[in-house]
């Protein structure tokens, strides 16, 4: 049905000009999922946008290819043409369903446009038809959320408005651009539940791009891997997964977090306790209960993994622990200490004792310091070195968060994103904390850079001697890292116990909940690469 | 050892701040750069002026009376054979200083007054941004007039009333800035490494912050000059024998359809300082609007 | 909703209250009274005036006085024109003005708003820089210069258009109309030109192509409405601009308005007038202030929700 030949997109700036997509060639049929697997600049998007001609040129430019669908080579169609196949022929939804809808009118008045504009349908006509899409995509209610704002739903509803907005027009093929990736693990399993469902019924055809191989395995029949604007590898799933060939290919199944940690031998005090920790936002009417009575302990050496979605409470938590945010009740009990109650003079001398290392490696270094700076920081401030001889430590602590010497006195914007957690790992580390709060560190990052993070980690975990929390909400990277887990929802832990034993026999409905909508069910062929 | 480590860093290769990718931006912004240009020149030609004015600043030539622009009086003369070169160096002298001195007095309660209630927030924040709203619901124009109208026309009060004036929105932009800033995750950082209020506003959030303000200012100093020329036109602003361009545009005026130079030099100058003032400070805020060249 | 409104009407009356105080103690103040003008008075006939006037008492009790009066919507009598009271001069001059205002506004909002949305469709070229450097010379090119050099090419030399006047020979508003709006259109011209290029670049518009729309209605359906929000906002800062920029604009166009009137009540000292006025176009300017920020929510569905939950 989509036949993309030698597809070349270029972007032509004052700087130069970058090759986007390079010789990309591929095909979707009727009744089948063709997923687009790459990371970040593998060019995957570009291609797809390029296909509806919604890449802005300039700067782009389409250098060569073909497109072909239903006997028309869509890059050679004039924009008249190309408009009468966009939203009725060829359908496409986009990662950030919030930002992707306009604010500004009513999902209904949204969901019927492109039925009126391409079917001429009158306004009664389209109301009942989009209603109809409203019920079929799972949203409730949809003679009253019809008049609602965007802004009244939640990501994933607004994903099934998407959805619905681009099914009315009964497209034969629908291309979604990262359509999970917002949203949250049980959510994502809805989506891609409700998306192959939609496609056996309606018997379409859909491309699916993702940078994330264990979403894609459960659903796609068919599997390109991107990798700096080439194809690398194409194939149907069981090719890809059991007998991939290209190096790059065997690199993103490697770096999906597999196994588990051997369980340790107990038997440690524990290093941090917290009892009836409770965290609340805002005033009046308006108070959310972030953290709701959560205790929980952490023993020396052992690293605990804290699970849960977005709004669950747990980055909250690490938060609290740091006193970051200030807990409203309950304690934190630090190597004996309450850390809530200290004097400012006792918490500075405790803080050189726990860190915390952040999600987003864009924003949690000062953009005006250097490495240099940056590192030599905490180091002058606990008197950890004089300024004479801080550098030969600064020196020592980029070798061992894997940084090239020669960056030092580079500021954070010239570094990649992998680059960037490191630097915040080695500040985390200068003054040789015993407890880390790692939260999130790796969600921001490229699968295959992830795996070498969550590796260094690993190591200096061990070598430093390190208790961690550490927060995230995928469960394959805790159970490769964590010896105890605990889950949480709704600013409560539902349950913790030992990793193993939890991940492999769950107690709480919410934890089943979590663990079955894990994608990636579809194993792929253990790694003996 | 130490000595070593210390001179292997120092040898590296120095990293591109954003400051150095602003100053590029703005290099190559051909419009900002002749903002630039212009400004300095005027700004050197109103502190040379007791040295280069051609005339004496009261020096008048009855005799001649007004006259068009002439080799010995290069933009004319007024109705009392002052030269209008001098005058307008002069004028400039004061147009300029009310510009850079207000906007100066703006810029230092300004910025303190919003970083102090962006960084401490609560009750404070609450307090300090009420009244910000209140006086920003005045209708300041008015007051200003009657100020003038009042106290006299004093040109002390006028930078004063002026400064009043322009701070607010000042304090405001400081406000979202820090407040915005006391947000993101590298202050965070630096909280949990243990450095105290003072130091995380001196290292992390001013250095920060300083974008939007200086963009702010360098519209600001236009915006200043047109106030205090506006009120010279309506003639409670500067006073005789002091002179501004915006007096000498009110003058020009009155007798523009005999002497038009009278009206046009006056208003060259203005309109070239403040067209200087405006591109210099678009191409600023293009330069500095960048997060970091990642994106 | 009516909640939002209410609570910001109320909000208005203390600080309604505090421009008429300050203004009250500020003018009587000053050095010099209403009768100190060039002739110089007999003292028994100044007592005898300053009596008639109410000059004679403690500030405090002519403050009350002079509230009280307030309340029942009278603003004295005028100094300088004897025998005609505030309100009847401000009737007077108040039409015209606004009038005046609300030409300049219609320039502003309507040229300056295409140009800036015309100008935001092609950045960068031939159709983005005409436009946004004719705006540049509106802000950098005040009403009072603008205005005698329109007059001079118009009025004067080229003869197509009356020099003064309002509403006597036909033409005459035309340059007093666009002298007052020409800066404001280039505010609202770069104001819309920013806010529309910030929308066109939302992933919301990509969506809407995607949709297979053609450009103008993702343009006049989708961008527009969120493009011109900063315009909206801007309408209660212009409005106060407008008003104080009919005072340099009545005065070169020799316009009977209230900007000229406030302008001599203020050089005369003339108590009552300067007080009445400052009281009167403050009043405007917050009840203005109160409409754009109603205008701004009701355009916004996200702000509306925020504002009803308060």
């Amino acid at each position: 049905m989509l036949s993309v030949e030698n597809l070349s997109v270029s972007f032509r700036t004052r700087m130069g000009t970058t090759r986007a997509v390079d010789s990309l060639s591929f095909s979707a049929t009727a009744g089948s999922i063709t997923a687009i697997i790459g990371e970040s600049g593998s060019g995957k998007s570009v291609a797809c946008n390029s296909l509806l001609g919604l890449v802005p040129c300039p700067p782009g430019h389409i250098d060569s290819g073909r497109a072909m669908f239903q006997g028309r080579d869509l890059l050679q169609l004039s924009k008249r043409d190309l408009r009468s196949i966009r939203g009725r022929d060829i359908a496409m939804i986009f990662q950030d369903p919030m930002t992707c809808l306009n604010p500004y009118m009513t999902i209904g008045n949204q969901l019927m446009e492109p039925l009126r504009y391409h079917r001429r349908v009158s306004r009664a006509a389209a109301r009942e038809r989009a209603l109809q899409l409203l019920e079929e995509v799972g949203i409730r209610e949809p003679r009253r959320t019809f008049h609602n704002y965007p802004h009244e739903f939640s990501g994933g509803m607004r994903q099934r408005v998407m959805i619905a907005m681009a099914l009315i027009n009964e497209p034969q093929l629908l291309i979604a651009d990262e359509p999970t990736t917002a949203l949250d693990v049980t959510i994502q399993a809805q989506i891609l539940e409700l998306l192959a469902g939609l496609q056996k019924k309606r018997d379409i055809g859909i491309v699916l791009v993702s940078h994330d191989l264990a979403v894609v395995s459960d659903i796609a029949d068919n599997i390109v891997v991107m990798e700096q604007g080439h194809a690398v590898e194409s194939g149907n799933r069981d090719a890809i997964f059991q007998a991939a060939t290209h190096p790059y290919t065997r690199k993103l199944l490697a770096s999906i977090p597999q196994g588990s940690k051997a369980p340790r031998s107990t038997g440690s005090e524990p290093l941090v306790e917290v009892r009836n920790l409770c965290t609340r936002f805002g005033k009046g009417k308006n108070v959310v209960t972030a953290v709701d009575d959560v205790s929980f302990v952490i023993h020396r050496g052992e690293t605990l993994g804290l699970v849960g979605e977005s709004g669950s409470g747990k980055s909250t938590i690490g938060r609290s622990l740091l006193r970051l945010v200030e807990p409203r009740a309950g304690q934190v009990v630090f190597d004996g200490q309450d850390v809530t109650t200290l004097a400012p003079a006792a918490l500075k001398r405790l803080r050189r004792r726990m860190q915390i290392i952040f999600q987003d490696p864009f924003a949690s270094l000062n953009p005006r310091m250097t490495v240099h700076e940056t590192l030599s920081e905490p180091l002058l401030l606990h008197g950890m070195a004089e300024r004479t001889n801080v550098a030969h430590q600064v020196l020592q602590l980029m070798d061992s968060v894997g940084l090239a010497r020669n960056c030092a006195r580079k500021y954070p914007h010239e570094f990649s994103g992998g680059q960037r957690q490191r630097i915040a790992i080695g500040r985390a580390l200068a003054t040789r904390p015993e407890f880390v709060v790692a939260d999130e560190p790796v969600s921001a990052l490229d699968v295959t850079i992830q795996a070498q993070i969550l590796e260094l980690m690993g190591r200096l975990g061990r070598e430093y001697g390190l208790t961690m929390l550490f927060i995230t909400h995928d469960l394959a990277v805790v159970r490769q890292l964590a010896d105890r887990i605990a889950v949480m929802h709704n600013g409560k832990i539902v349950e913790q116990g030992d990793s193993e034993a939890l991940l492999n026999a769950p107690g709480d409905s919410y934890t089943r909940k979590l663990l079955s909508a894990r994608p990636g069910k579809y194993p792929p062929a253990s790694p003996q690469f | 050892m130490q000595e070593i480590a210390t001179a292997e860093i120092a040898r590296e290769p120095g990293g591109r701040s954003l400051w150095d990718d602003a100053w590029q931006r703005l290099r190559r912004n051909r419009l900002a750069v002749f903002g630039l240009v212009v400004l300095t020149v005027f700004i050197s030609l109103a502190l040379l002026t007791p040295w280069i004015a051609p005339y004496g600043y009261a020096e008048q030539n009855l005799d001649l009376g007004a006259s068009p622009p002439s080799s010995q009086h290069w933009l004319g003369t007024d109705i009392f054979g002052r030269d209008l070169l001098t005058q307008i160096l002069y004028g400039g002298r004061i147009s300029l200083a009310v510009g850079f001195i207000a906007t100066a007095v703006a810029l230092c309660i300004g910025v303190l007054w919003g970083a102090i209630a962006g960084y401490l927030g609560g009750r404070v924040d609450a307090v300090m941004m009420r009244l910000v709203d209140i006086l920003y619901a005045l209708p300041f124009m008015i007051f200003i007039v009657l100020l003038m109208v009042v106290f006299g026309r004093n040109l002390l009060l006028l930078f004063l009333a002026i400064g009043a004036v322009e701070w607010l929105t000042m304090a405001r932009i400081m406000r979202a800035q820090v407040q915005s800033l006391r947000q993101q995750e590298f202050v965070e950082a630096a909280v949990s490494l243990g450095l105290s209020p003072f130091s995380i506003i001196r290292r992390h959030v001013i250095p920060n912050a300083l974008g939007p303000v200086i963009v702010y200012t360098t519209l600001t100093i236009p915006n200043v000059m047109l106030l205090e020329a506006f009120l010279s036109f309506l003639g409670l602003g500067v006073q005789p024998p002091q002179s501004s361009w915006g007096l000498l545009i009110s003058r020009g005026a009155e007798s523009m359809e005999e002497y038009p130079w009278l009206l046009l030099f006056p208003g060259l100058a203005l309109t070239l300082t403040l067209f200087s003032l405006n591109f210099l400070g678009d191409g600023l805020r293009d330069a500095l609007d960048v997060r970091g060249a990642g994106d | 909703m009516w909640r939002f409104i209410l609570f910001r009407l109320l909000q208005a009356i203390p600080v309604i209250l505090a421009v008429i105080t300050v203004t009250f103690f500020l003018i009587r103040m000053a050095p010099g009274g209403p009768f100190d003008g060039e002739k110089a008075v007999i003292p028994e006939v100044r007592a005898a005036l300053e009596a008639q006037y109410q000059l004679d008492k403690p500030l405090l009790a002519q403050y009350s006085t002079y509230l009280g009066d307030l309340l029942q919507g009278d603003l004295g009598p005028s100094f300088k024109y004897p025998g005609r009271s505030v309100n009847e001069l401000i009737a007077a001059g108040l039409p015209v003005t606004a009038e005046l205002g609300l030409y300049a506004l219609l320039v502003a909002v309507v040229i300056g708003g295409l140009a800036g949305v015309i100008a935001a469709l092609k950045p960068n070229s031939a159709q983005d820089y005409l436009p946004m450097s004719a705006a540049m010379l509106g802000i950098c090119m005040p009403s009072f210069l603008l205005g005698p050099l329109l007059l001079l090419v118009f009025g004067i030399y080229l003869d197509w258009l009356p020099v003064s006047g309002w509403g006597d020979i036909p033409g005459d508003k035309l340059l007093p109309a666009i002298t007052l709006g020409s800066t404001y259109a280039a505010y609202v011209a770069r104001l819309s030109r920013a806010g529309m290029l910030e929308v066109l670049h939302q992933d919301y518009i990509r969506t809407a192509r995607a949709k297979g729309l053609p450009e103008w209605q993702v343009v006049t359906r989708h961008a527009l409405r969120g493009g011109m929000l900063p315009v909206v906002a801007f309408l209660g800062p212009a409005f106060a601009g407008l008003l104080s920029g009919s005072f340099v604009v009545e005065t070169i166009f020799q316009i009977p308005g209230l900007g000229r009137f406030y302008v001599q009540a203020a050089f005369n000292r003339d108590y009552t007038m300067i007080l009445g006025t400052t009281v009167f176009l403050s009043t405007l300017i917050v009840l203005f202030n109160l409409l754009s920020d109603i205008l701004a929510a009701w355009l916004n569905p996200r702000l509306r929700a925020q504002y009803a939950s308060r």
